[in-house]
């Protein structure tokens, strides 16, 4: 038996599943309908474990795991909803809420949000923290897209995308800390950047900080599944 | 170079210093030279030249206590000089032989005495510039040793009898880690110095890399033959110029000399060192984010396992350790296992070197045996606080460290000890606060540094130590309400658990450690809108105006 079929066998919320050597417990749990909440995690694109909102409680163990990048081992026990992980889930998602402008009645992604479904889910229903009124300008320089910073959560979906499926790597971040900002290529306007216009970032990012011009107003469904077919296919070729 | 050409080297190099009458060794360190100590040197060569006796004038690393500078020592009397100006070196050498120069002598019996010096061994003895000045100070021999009657598991299993633990803070046995990488699979291995200090008030690591490089460079290299790693990297931050240029010194003579290189000592160990430099951000002190930064990327760490020992700088086994764990390598390797294993205390070892700062009479660096109290480090190596002050706290292990309350000081100083207390070993930073310290606003202080040096990667990184901060600000200008403190707790214990890497999960310390010691204060300011030492400005809330 080779290493890449060695099977493990553990447990995630008293439910026994098997899983290959190497999977991710995330990957384990979604196959067996066991629902862990991520926002930074989207399937096609590489893990970073950013988000915090996948932590996981592995039993005899005092830290927690980030279930997107922590791989299966065998008799683990994982528990994937406990009081403490809704807490620190909660946290995180107010957190998220009073770092930027994330005001849904204004926002073309109204209804179509990742942060706001995932609040709903986690039974959000004000923050305790105050607003920090972030003041990002709004980059609408490109003729097909906008990118409005105040409601980016920094996700780095659209980093991701950009380098690892497009291959052109315009998107990343500068500064650090609170005050880290997404840019195009070295902070040039994303209109004069070097986009390639294909539009993936747009529809894997969570929220509406990257918007299509012509959507504005009107419903803005985005469709991020696309991403798994495609990195199917290119390996296919 | 061979074994008998090391003997050879310090032989000469001894036979050289026998000529001369007296040594003047003048401190030259970023603090001593910042008071006038390269003046002072020159005036001393000059006077030297002068006087009739003969007399060898030599610049020195770091002698330790800092704030009597500029120091000179005199050997083979071993007097201690303070406060020494240009004006005094015909003083002087005029004095040498005599009775002591007027006004000049200190008396540091106290602080010096209780120190055990293994790290700082060569510190204020050697130019730092100088090989063969650390050659004749059995400098490479452990090197050499190892590498012509040791095996590589004979190395490690001697560095974890030792009990060495690793110094940068985390405290993990050396020992174990360098067995793991040895253990590792894969040709391509690498070994890393982790020089990336950016604790407020620590110095250590800089001082052991501009007083005694080749220390480093040793140790590095013992550990590369250990794990079988080829290459090593010297990440160091940018804002310490004279570590840079005294690490490029170092190794340029190391290869000159044979001790870094192909096939060191006639054998098959190949081993050499670059530097690299920290463009200035905290977090590349962690240990993945150190790596993304060598291998030339943002600087963000990433989530543990896999550690870097299993797969470190692109993707290869590599061996990270601190300055100044790679600095007691050398002593560790001469003197056997078990010398070092005798000091301390019951499970750290060894001694450890503290940068003492703050409201202390003698600040500077000192180095002690594990398990020593900390009242003996700060009132009698220390001096004590000034006089007309009372000892509040002090602080150990920079922004990811807490506050130790004055009824604790009797504890004895190791990683479990200080675990316990909600402060950590750290680097080995340690502040001392008095009555004119607020811990408000000491931890106010310590969150700003956790949140502008946040990379921003996480959530409860970037944003909650920005709410913290938030809330601690209100808090000590007088409008933070006992809901406000509530939330505050909440949320450090989020910031806590959920943080990806080591800067977020110890960002709260600073604030969890005084509200445990000082909750008090916290009430003061919330309650009575009073901040006791003074420090924090109260807004005048709306009540009180009405």
């Amino acid at each position: 038996m080779s290493v890449d079929t060695d099977v493990k066998t553990l447990v995630i919320d008293e439910q026994e599943v098997s899983a290959r050597s190497g999977q991710t417990i995330l990957e384990v749990a979604r196959e067996n309908d066991i629902n862990i909440p991520t926002l930074c995690h989207l399937e096609g694109l590489s893990d970073i474990g950013a988000c915090r909102l996948c932590l996981v409680e592995i039993k005899g163990s005092n830290k927690l795991l980030p279930a997107c990048v922590a791989t299966v081992q065998e008799g683990m026990e994982v528990s994937t909803d406990t009081e403490r992980l809704r807490k620190h889930r909660r946290t995180v998602l107010e957190l998220l809420f009073a770092e930027r402008n994330h005001v849904c009645s204004v926002c073309v992604s109204n209804g179509r949000c990742e942060l706001q479904s995932m609040a709903q889910e986690q039974g959000i229903t004000h923050i305790r923290f105050p607003y920090r009124h972030a003041a990002y300008s709004v980059d609408a320089s490109h003729e097909r897209f906008t990118a409005d910073h105040n409601r980016c959560i920094l996700c780095l979906r659209c980093v991701r995308a950009c380098a690892e499926v497009e291959g052109a790597h315009v998107w990343d971040v500068m500064g650090r800390g609170i005050d880290c900002l997404l840019i195009t290529d070295l902070h040039e306007e994303w209109g004069r950047s070097t986009c390639t216009r294909c539009g993936k970032c747009v529809q894997v990012c969570p929220t509406g900080a990257l918007f299509d011009k012509s959507k504005i107003g009107s419903d803005h469904p985005k469709y991020p599944d696309f991403l798994p077919f495609l990195n199917l296919m290119r390996e296919a070729q | 170079m061979t074994i008998e050409e090391l003997e050879q080297i310090a032989l000469s190099v001894r036979q050289e210093n026998a000529k001369y009458d007296y040594e003047l060794n003048v401190c030259m360190d970023l603090a001593c030279a910042s008071q006038g100590a390269e003046k002072l040197k020159d005036a001393l060569v000059k006077a030297a030249e002068a006087g009739a006796k003969r007399v060898l004038v030599r610049r020195t690393g770091c002698m330790g206590p800092c704030s009597h500078g500029p120091l000179v020592r005199i050997d083979p009397d071993e007097t201690l000089y303070s406060r020494v100006q240009a004006e005094d070196a015909y003083r002087i050498v005029a004095s040498l032989g005599g009775a002591l120069a007027a006004g000049l002598e200190c008396d540091l019996h106290e602080h010096f005495d209780s120190q055990v010096r293994v790290v700082l061994e060569n510190a204020g003895y050697i130019d730092p510039e100088k090989i063969d000045d650390y050659i004749a100070r059995d400098g490479y021999k452990a090197l050499l040793t190892v590498l012509t009657e040791m095996t590589p598991n004979g190395v490690t299993h001697r560095i974890t009898e030792s009990g060495l633990r690793g110094r940068g803070g985390g405290g993990y046995p050396t020992g174990l880690k360098w067995g793991t990488v040895a253990k590792a699979a894969g040709n391509q291995k690498y070994v890393v110095c982790n020089g990336d200090e950016g604790d407020p008030g620590a110095f250590m690591d800089r001082s052991v890399m501009e007083g005694d490089p080749h220390r480093v460079i040793e140790g590095m290299a013992i550990a590369a033959y250990a794990v079988g790693a080829n290459k090593g990297f010297i990440y160091v931050r940018a804002e310490y110029p004279v570590a840079v240029s005294r690490l490029t010194t170092a190794i340029r003579e190391a290869r000159r000399r044979g001790l870094l290189g192909n096939n060191i000592c006639n054998t098959v160990f190949n081993f050499d060192v670059e530097i690299r430099l920290g463009a200035g951000a905290f977090v590349c002190g962690e240990e993945t984010a150190l790596i993304a930064s060598i291998e030339g990327k943002r600087g963000t760490p990433r989530t543990r396992p896999p550690y870097p020992a299993a797969s470190g700088l692109w993707g290869k086994p590599t061996l990270i350790n601190n300055v100044e764990t790679f600095a007691n390598i050398a002593p560790i390797v001469r003197n056997g296992g078990k010398w070092f294993h005798d000091m301390g205390s019951e499970r750290s070892k060894g001694t450890k070197v503290f940068a003492l700062t703050g409201k202390i009479a003698n600040t500077g660096l000192v180095e002690v045996p594990m398990g020593i109290k900390l009242r003996e480090i700060i009132e009698k190596i220390g001096g004590g606080v000034p006089e007309g002050h009372t000892f509040k706290a002090v602080q150990t292990g920079g922004p990811s460290g807490g506050c130790i309350p004055a009824e604790m000081l009797d504890v004895g100083v190791s990683y479990d000890a200080l675990l316990k207390m909600g402060s950590i070993m750290g680097s080995g930073g340690m502040i001392v606060m008095d009555d004119t310290s607020c811990m408000v606003n000491v931890a106010r202080f310590f969150v700003e540094f956790c949140m502008t040096e946040s990379c921003g990667k996480c959530i409860p990184c970037r944003a909650g130590t920005a709410q913290m901060h938030t809330l601690l600000t209100k808090i000590s200008n007088g409008t933070g309400t006992l809901e406000d403190l509530e939330l505050l707790e909440d949320l450090c214990s989020t910031v806590k658990e959920a943080s990806l890497c080591g800067l977020g999960q110890t960002a709260p310390n600073p604030v969890l450690s005084t509200l445990k010691y000082f909750r008090h204060e916290y009430i003061e300011h919330i309650i009575e809108k009073r901040c006791r030492a003074g420090v924090c400005a109260m807004e005048i809330s709306a009540e009180v105006t009405a």
